[in-house]
Order: C-alpha cells, then sequence, then structure tokens
C-alpha cells in the first residue's frame, strides 16, 4: 500500500495495533536541542491572531461566541478556518475560531446555564426537544439519586461530580485513523459486533448497540473529513495528513462531547515515524516539520468548551485537558523520545508559554540525558511541563498508554475509566466527631452518632469514628458514580471516542479524595500534642479546637505523621474495593484536587490541624502550605512516600521552586526529579517563579499575559484564576536554598 | 581520637551553589576569622550546637542520595577545617562510598602544625572552594581581624598537589572592588594551575539580620549591595586571564589538569 511504503511490517498490519507499528518504525532521538527552530512567518502570523483572539476572549469577560440553536456533532458545521491560505493543519470545533458549540446531552439545564451565565439564551426550539422530547444524562442521574446522595452532595463532602457535565477522561486512539484510515476501521468494528451474539443479554445487546453507535461516528468522521476536503476513509499518505487524519479524529471527540478532560494521548512518537519518513524521502525539511507541529498544537490550545461559573470555580481558567503524553520507555529499552517529542516542547518557544495541551513528560530515570536537559530547560523558562513516573506506571499499562486529564495512565484504545471527582476527607474527619453534622450548617448528613463528648480528642477514639464515617462516604460516593455512568453510558454515551477502542476494555473506577494533609495534620496534632474542642453553645457542635504542645507536620519527611496520611488512604481503599462498582469497573484511587482545593476549604469550617474555617487545602497530595518547611526535599520525600499501588489513579504533587534555587543549571533541576521518582514520586508539576513575581502579576495582570503556572494537574494562566485561587498559588511554599 | 563528633551548625539538604551538583552542604560549627560581611554569624561560636558523627552525617545523606547523582557532599562552617579529625573521617568514609566531596574553607586555621593532617583530608577531596577575602594584607586583617598569610599558603600547598580549586572572592564595594585590589588578585590568580575558575560573589545584606538578632552591630552598616551586573564582568574577567595564562604561558610544561570526576 502507497500509504505504508517504507515501513517496517509487522502484526500491526493485520490486527488493528497502533503500538506494534511503533514499535517496529520509530527512530529514539538520542541528541539535544540543537536541531530546532524557530516559527515560520505563517506560524507567528497565525499565532498572533489566536493571541488576539484570546485577549479579546478574555476581556470580554470569557467567551467570544456561543451557539444556541445548533446541536454539536461531528458534522453539524461547516467548515472554519483562521486564515485558510496559512494553515497547514485544519478545523475547529464550530464554523469560527472560539465560537462556543452547544453541548446539550450532558444535561439540557446545565448547558442552559452555562449560555445564561453569558448572556446567551439558548433556542426555544432546543429548549422543547431537550425538556420534552429527549431526555439527558444529568436528568437520568437526579431521577435516580438517593436521598443520601443528594444530602452528601449538597453538604459538599461529595463535590465536582460529573452528574451535569460530560465525564471525561476517556482518550481515543486517534492514530488509528491515520494509520488505517476510517474505512478499515469500521470494518474491524463490524467485526467486532457480530461477535457478541449469544447469550442476547443485557450485557451483549448494549455492546452491540454501542458498537453500532461507534461506526455510526466513524462514518461521520469520514463526512467531517470530506467538510474539510479530504478522504478520511483511506490511510494518511504523508506526516501533513497524518497530523491532520489523527487531529480530525480527535476534533470528531470534542465536537461531541463536552468532557471534562478531553485528553489528545501519545501522538509525538507516532507522529515522527511520518515525518521521519518525509524528511528521509526529500519532501519536507525541519521548518516544515515544525511548522506542521506548531499549528496542531495551535489548534489544540484553541480547543473550548461552554461552561457553567459553578464548573469554573472548581476548576479554573478553562482547562480542557488536552493531555499529550510524551517520552517514556518501551518495554525493549529504548526510549520512546523522537525529535517530534522535542518539537512538541519546542512550541512553548514558537508559540509562547501556554496552559493548553497539557504537556506531559512520562519521566523515566533511564531517559537520554539530551532530552532531560531539555525538559528541564522547558520547566524553568515556562513551568508548563508535568511530569509523570514512568517506571511506576508502565508496568501496568505497557509502554503505549497515555495520561488522561492530570495523572490518570490508561492504555490506548484498551482501557478507559469513571471519572469520580472527590471526597472531602477533612469533612469526613469533622463528621466523625460531630455525629454526622455538617459543622457549618449544623444538617444531619451522615447517620447520626453522638457528638464527641471528652474533654480532649482522643486518637483512637477518633480514628474509630473516622472509620465508621468512611464506611458511610464510600458506600454513599460509589452509589453517586454508578448511577452516574449508568446514565452517562445511557443518556451521553462516548461513541466518537469509543470508536477508536477495542470492543472490549478495562474499566477503572476513579474516585479521589481532597483534604489529604489536612487529615494527617489534625490526626498528628490529636496524636502528638492535645487538643481540645470548642463547642458551639447553639449547635452543640464542634466548631474549633484548642491544641496545646508542638506535633509534626506532613511534608518534613517525618514518618510519624506520613505514617498517619499513609493509613487514612489504606483504610479508604480497604472499604472501596469492597463496593459493586458498575459495569465491572476496578475501584481506583486519586490524591488530586485540580484548582479545587480553594473551595474545598471555603466549604470546611476549623479543622483540629490549626487551619482556619475556610482556608484553602493544600492542592492535590501536597503539604500544607508553609509547613513543609525542613526543605524542599523533605517535602518531596513525604509525597513520595505515598503509597503508588493504593492510588492507581495519582498522586499529585506541585513544586515550586525560586529560579535561584537551580544556579542557572538545569541538571540540577532533572536531578531532582530524578530523586523524586526513584524514591517513588508519582507526578510533579514543576514550577520556577519567585513569590514576588506573582504578587507583582495579581497586582498588575496587564504585565502577565501570558504568565503559565502548574496548579494541580494542570497548567493554566495565572491571569485565569480567581483571586482567592492566585492567593493560594503565592501562600504555597516557595522552595528555595540558602 | 576514633569516632569524633562534628559539631553541625547547619545543614542544607538541597545545596546548588556548594559545588557541582545537587548536595548535601552540613555547615560546621566555628570560626576564628571574624569577616565583617559574615552572613552566618553565628556560626563562629565553638560552643556546642548540634553534635553528629560521621555515621549520623552519611546515613542523614543517604536519606536525600537519590537527588545527588550530579552532586555529593559538601562541607562548609564556619569553618570547617577547625574540626579537621571529624572532616577527616567525614571525607574518608564518604570517599569510600564514592561520594563526590567538596571542602569549602577560608583556611583560616592552615599552619604547619595541621598540614599533614589538612594534606590528608585533600587526599579526601574532590573539590576545594576556597575564599579569599582581600588580597591585600592589611586590609585582609581589618576585614577579618586576621591576615591572609595561611590562606594564601594553603593555596601554594593545593598548587603542589594540584587540586582542583574554586575560587571564591566576595566582592564589596568600596572595601574590595577597587581596581587595584582586583588587579593585584588577578595577578596572583594567574600563576595557580589549580584554580579552574573564580566566582565572584556579590555583597548582600541578607546576614545582617542575623547579627541584629544576636543583639550587635552589623559592621557594615551603611554598605549597599554589590552590583551584580559588575560583579559578573568582574568574575568574567578573572577567569579569562585565568584561562589564557593556563592555556598560553603556563600551559605548556605543565603535566595535564588531573580530572574531576
Ligand atoms: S570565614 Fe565565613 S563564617 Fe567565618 S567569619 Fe568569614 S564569612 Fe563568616
Amino acid at each position: 500500500m502507497e500509504a505504508w511504503r517504507n515501513f517496517n511490517g509487522g502484526t500491526w498490519q493485520t490486527t488493528i495495533d497502533v503500538r506494534d507499528f511503533i514499535q517496529n518504525n520509530y527512530h529514539e532521538y538520542k541528541g539535544d536541542d540543537s536541531f530546532l527552530v524557530g516559527p515560520t512567518e505563517a506560524s507567528t502570523r497565525l499565532n498572533k491572531q489566536v493571541t488576539d483572539l484570546l485577549l479579546k476572549e478574555l476581556k470580554e469577560g470569557g467567551v467570544l461566541d456561543m451557539d444556541t440553536d445548533v446541536v454539536s456533532s461531528i458534522t453539524s458545521h461547516d467548515a472554519g478556518y483562521l486564515d485558510k491560505s496559512l494553515e497547514t493543519i485544519v478545523g475547529l470545533q464550530t464554523d469560527k475560531p472560539f465560537k462556543r458549540a452547544f453541548h446539550p446531552y450532558g444535561g439540557i439545564n446545565v448547558a442552559k446555564k452555562a449560555l445564561e451565565s453569558y448572556g446567551y439564551q439558548v433556542s426555544d426550539r432546543m429548549d422543547e426537544i431537550f425538556n420534552k422530547y429527549r431526555k439527558t444524562h444529568n436528568q437520568g442521574v437526579f431521577d435516580a439519586y438517593t436521598q443520601e446522595v443528594r444530602k452528601a452532595r449538597r453538604s459538599g463532602i461529595i463535590t465536582g461530580l460529573p452528574d451535569g457535565y460530560g465525564r471525561g477522561r476517556i482518550i481515543g486512539d486517534y492514530r488509528r485513523a491515520a494509520l488505517y484510515g476510517v474505512s478499515r476501521l469500521i470494518e474491524e468494528k463490524v467485526a467486532e459486533k457480530s461477535r457478541y451474539k449469544t447469550p442476547m443479554n443485557e450485557e451483549n445487546i448494549r455492546l452491540r448497540e454501542e458498537i453500532q453507535e461507534q461506526i455510526n461516528a466513524l462514518n461521520e468522521l469520514i463526512e467531517l473529513g470530506s467538510i474539510y476536503g479530504f478522504d478520511l476513509a483511506n490511510p494518511a499518505q504523508n506526516a501533513k495528513e497524518a497530523i491532520q487524519w489523527t487531529y480530525l479524529a480527535y476534533l470528531a471527540a470534542v465536537k461531541e462531547q463536552n468532557g471534562a478532560a478531553m485528553s489528545l494521548g501519545r501522538t509525538a512518537t507516532f507522529l515522527d515515524i511520518y515525518i521521519q519518513r518525509d524528511i528521509e524521502e526529500g519532501r519536507i525539511d525541519e521548518v516544515d516539520a515544525q511548522e506542521m507541529i506548531d499549528h496542531f498544537i495551535m489548534k489544540l490550545r484553541m480547543i473550548r468548551f461552554a461552561r457553567t461559573p459553578e464548573y469554573n470555580e472548581l476548576f479554573t481558567g478553562d482547562p480542557t485537558w488536552v493531555t499529550e503524553s510524551l517520552a517514556g520507555m518501551g518495554e525493549d529499552g529504548r526510549s520512546l523520545v523522537t525529535k517530534t517529542t522535542f518539537r512538541y516542547l519546542q512550541t512553548l518557544y514558537n508559540l509562547d508559554t501556554s496552559a493548553e495541551p497539557n504537556l506531559t513528560v512520562l519521566w523515566s530515570d533511564a531517559l537520554p540525558q539530551g532530552f532531560k536537559h531539555f525538559c528541564a530547560k522547558v520547566s524553568a523558562n515556562t513551568s508548563s511541563i508535568q511530569y509523570e513516573n514512568d517506571e511506576i506506571m508502565r508496568p501496568k499499562h505497557g509502554d503505549d498508554y497515555a495520561i488522561a486529564c492530570c495523572v490518570s495512565p490508561m492504555t490506548i484504545g484498551k482501557e478507559m475509566q469513571f471519572f469520580g471527582a472527590r471526597a472531602n476527607l477533612a469533612k469526613a474527619l469533622l463528621y466523625a466527631i460531630n455525629g454526622g453534622r455538617d459543622e457549618i450548617t449544623g444538617a444531619q448528613v451522615s447517620p447520626e452518632t453522638p457528638v464527641y463528648d471528652k474533654e480532649y480528642l482522643e486518637f483512637d477514639a477518633v480514628m474509630e469514628r473516622l472509620d465508621l464515617i468512611m464506611d458511610w462516604l464510600i458506600e454513599t460516593y460509589v452509589s453517586a458514580l454508578n448511577t452516574i455512568h449508568y446514565m452517562h453510558d445511557k443518556y451521553a454515551y462516548e461513541r466518537a471516542q469509543m470508536a477508536f477502542h477495542d470492543a472490549e476494555v478495562k474499566r477503572n473506577f476513579a474516585t479521589g479524595i481532597a483534604g489529604l494533609s489536612v487529615v494527617a495534620d489534625s490526626l498528628s496534632a490529636i496524636k502528638y500534642a492535645k487538643v481540645k474542642p470548642v463547642y458551639d453553645k447553639e449547635s452543640g457542635l464542634i466548631t474549633d479546637f484548642e491544641t496545646e504542645g508542638d506535633f509534626p507536620y506532613y511534608g518534613n519527611n517525618d514518618d510519624r505523621v506520613d505514617t498517619i496520611a499513609n493509613d487514612v488512604i489504606r483504610i479508604f481503599m480497604k472499604k472501596l474495593r469492597k463496593q459493586y462498582t458498575y459495569r465491572q469497573s476496578v475501584p481506583t484511587m486519586s490524591i488530586l484536587t485540580i484548582t479545587s482545593n480553594v473551595v474545598y476549604g471555603l466549604k470546611t469550617g476549623n479543622t483540629p490541624d490549626g487551619r482556619k474555617a475556610g482556608e484553602s487545602f493544600a492542592p492535590g497530595a501536597n503539604p500544607m502550605h508553609g509547613r513543609d518547611n525542613t526543605g524542599a526535599l523533605n517535602s518531596l520525600l513525604s509525597v513520595a512516600k505515598i503509597p503508588a499501588d493504593e492510588c492507581e489513579d495519582g498522586i499529585s504533587n506541585t513544586f515550586t521552586l525560586v529560579p535561584t534555587a537551580l544556579n542557572n543549571d538545569y541538571e540540577n533541576l532533572a536531578s531532582v526529579i530524578d530523586g523524586y521518582f526513584t524514591k517513588g514520586g508519582y507526578h510533579v508539576n514543576i514550577n520556577i517563579l519567585n513569590r514576588d513575581q506573582l504578587i507583582d502579576a495579581y497586582n498588575n495582570p496587564d504585565k502577565y499575559p501570558n504568565l503559565t503556572i502548574r496548579v494541580s494537574g494542570y497548567a493554566v494562566n495565572f491571569a485565569k484564576l480567581t483571586n482567592p485561587q492566585k492567593r493560594e498559588v503565592i501562600e504555597r511554599t516557595f522552595h528555595e536554598t540558602l | 581520637m576514633k569516632h569524633s563528633k562534628g559539631n553541625v551548625h547547619n545543614i542544607e539538604t538541597f545545596g546548588t551553589f556548594d559545588g557541582p551538583g545537587v548536595r548535601y552542604v552540613l555547615f560546621l560549627q566555628g570560626c576564628p576569622f571574624q569577616c565583617k560581611f559574615c552572613h552566618n554569624r553565628d556560626s563562629w561560636s565553638t560552643e556546642t550546637n548540634s553534635l553528629m558523627s560521621v555515621e549520623d552525617v552519611l546515613s542523614d545523606f543517604e536519606t536525600y542520595k537519590a537527588f545527588y547523582r550530579n552532586g555529593g557532599i559538601t562541607v562548609s562552617g564556619g569553618e570547617p577545617l577547625m574540626q579537621t579529625e571529624f572532616v577527616r573521617e567525614l571525607f574518608k568514609a564518604a570517599k569510600e562510598k564514592g561520594i563526590h566531596t567538596t571542602l569549602d574553607t577560608s583556611a583560616a586555621c592552615f599552619n604547619h602544625k595541621k598540614a599533614a593532617l589538612i594534606r590528608e583530608i585533600l587526599t579526601y577531596t574532590d573539590l576545594v572552594l576556597l575564599d579569599i577575602k582581600h588580597i591585600d594584607e592589611d586590609k585582609h586583617k581589618s576585614l577579618t581581624n586576621a591576615s591572609n598569610k595561611q590562606v594564601l599558603a594553603f593555596l601554594e600547598l593545593l598548587e603542589t598537589i594540584g587540586k582542583p580549586t574554586i575560587i571564591r572572592h566576595v566582592l564589596i564595594p568600596g572595601i574590595n572592588d577597587d581596581e587595584n585590589s582586583i588587579d593585584r588578585l588577578e595577578g596572583r590568580l594567574m600563576n595557580y594551575r589549580c584554580v579552574d575558575k573564580v566566582e565572584v560573589l556579590p555583597y548582600h545584606t541578607n546576614g545582617k539580620f542575623k547579627w541584629e538578632t544576636m543583639g550587635l552591630t552589623y559592621p557594615l552598616e551603611g554598605i549597599p549591595a554589590m552590583d551584580k551586573r559588575t560583579a559578573k564582568a568582574i568574575e568574567d574577567r578573572l577567569n579569562q586571564s585565568i584561562r589564557f595564562n593556563q592555556n598560553d604561558a603556563l600551559g605548556k610544561n605543565y603535566p595535564s589538569k588531573p580530572t574531576r570526576h
């Protein structure tokens, strides 16, 4: 086949197996960054256009334009361009750049609210269709929710549930479109479908219907191609087409779904094979190669969704989590670093820094030095990269996995997850001593038990109560998630994304927790100091604490408290594993808050660790601000101790160093990452920033339009954070050397 | 004298300024100099602060070792050579474990009595960071309350044994930044092959608060911080002349420089 000319053969030719194709054809690159080139004239001009639109969007309150009468689908819109004559890679979510599409299937009310909050009105026709004739996910969920779930949801002990918006965190293997062409994929799906015949039980009926939906989506993808003038039925013939095909397959997914995280996967090494072949055939040079990557990345930066103010409060900065996973090691010992891996990172220079796509390096000790050095340099210059420990994930997911959202690993095309937001463990601790009543509202949320009534909080007694509360919490939490994912499959099934999966996928049931460091420090206070509960006269609830004596804080590599954090995690997982989970999904957990640590803090009363009511939690698995004061490495070592086997959906750590701490040597940063991961760390966001600079950016936002920082699990444009979130970032520990 | 303990002032587990890579920096207590610009005023006293055995230090080092792949251990102060016995044992044990060792000293207590012991320490030392406070003896005296003779004698020793050395020089406005002082320093340093480079550290006033918390008057009150660009320019100039001299005039007849690990 012409499209496969000069490729090495393998099982990939007869079965759908992109990994096998990559392994047989990629060229590992072990050199440094000296081959990279700057942006072309066209790239700079297009990027200027994007930046202008971005600024305009910011000025107009966050949204430029919205659809109100067209339901977004793969083929709902005509072709849209920035400047057709300059773009090498094309395709927009709607017919105009930055125009946000209308996605009602997650929930018509939420979609309506998203429009209204920006001054738009859903058309009467749409209102009627989705309220009268076509039920949506959100309605389904609330029809089935129990009273317990509603109460827990209202009190904020469980927050951010995807019950009114798309769940996301599913990665299609979009590369398949380029390698095989969509017709071939349809053939495979037809064959897959014919395998599920007997018994014709509920499971098989559903699967057959789903596969047919996938086939329909693939047919529409071919149509999407023709809207832009491409023949996606056939495989890509060259690098430009490979990028274009991959992008359009991804675009189909984001046209259909307004998912919380719409991650891209792991495309760089795959695309490098095409780029390398074109270069060897003399069709393109480095400038062309970089230009195509720049244009591709530019498109990914433009992905937008219509979201409500409540959503934005939790996940600020318009994140889309177009996460691209880079590098990592292969099972045969070669790294998956190619020149295109470098080219992706180079976009942060060519197009300036950016929060999206969420560039994620799968780090291993064994990665080539030149690449590690370049990563450290880009991190130091842009604070825009996050790192995941490939040595933890590869053994579990093989060498062709990618990160969805921030820290969730999944084998591409073979695994997915049911995203489950997170439970507030700090609040659970307060419920434990307050007999299940909310410390702020006084409402009875979990089953009533007596309020703790001894003079001091005793560790064993509190742990026993916490254990009981966690039984209730986990049962309620899981029942909410089971309901949500049942309904999501029913009313908002991701047919375009699942079309790029095998028929049978492994499903993870991805729960999460927030407030780990608050709980660890609180329990440490109770264990090692004397904590006296203070009762509110009116409600009789414990609403404050008096602490006598010192106690160790999590974040200082002190086992006395670090083990408490780990015990709490183990208890949570042990209970979770006993639950029934929808569709045979495997229970997992993450310690990740994104920016919701601010809202969680706001909704949680005083805690025994001395944290005041309303104060932000630390993000993810981070130690509380300013308490990890025995040095940068001790802070990292405490987090690295958290057992990755209990937190298979990820442990997020956001680490900030002042620039001088590196003493101008990027190798020092690479050493920090090496050290952290060797010690068992799971994920780290690296920020190289000065507090003064952030304070200045807080006071003079116009001076820093492009300041990107990493927050738990993603990057964000600092200017887009809310003021409380900006303050929270400024209060974090900035590690420096003396 | 076996199992001597170190009197430790402070530990920095993420040191990037005192030797190559990320390092474990052990600041020892006690200093015979009395530098007016000292930013560790609380390290002068030889009173016991925190005692650590060689094993204590190495096991603490082990905790962080994963981060030190391109680094190692640095002993600084105060003045580490005040605790020669401890440093000797520590460096000897560190070298047995293949740890890169850096000695950050101002050579304040280098003398004939101690020379043999210090020579032995140097056999376990991969890199020396030598502070030269002032090239002029009198001015050195007024700045540190001691002569610089031992400092320069120590440099001679480093040259004799060919020990890789980095010279560190805190540049203070109005005290040692005049043309004459720089010229003389340059002229002197040019003669040493052992000197890999010079680091000129711009004087800053961040150490002042330590004097004040100890109820002492800061001797350099009123002297502003050194301009960073000026310091950098002087650093470049010193390094250029060293390199020029080593490559050219001196280089021809000398054996090749010892290589760093
Ligand atoms: S040699 Fe160092 S520690 Fe000693 S007085 Fe001078 S600056 Fe302070």
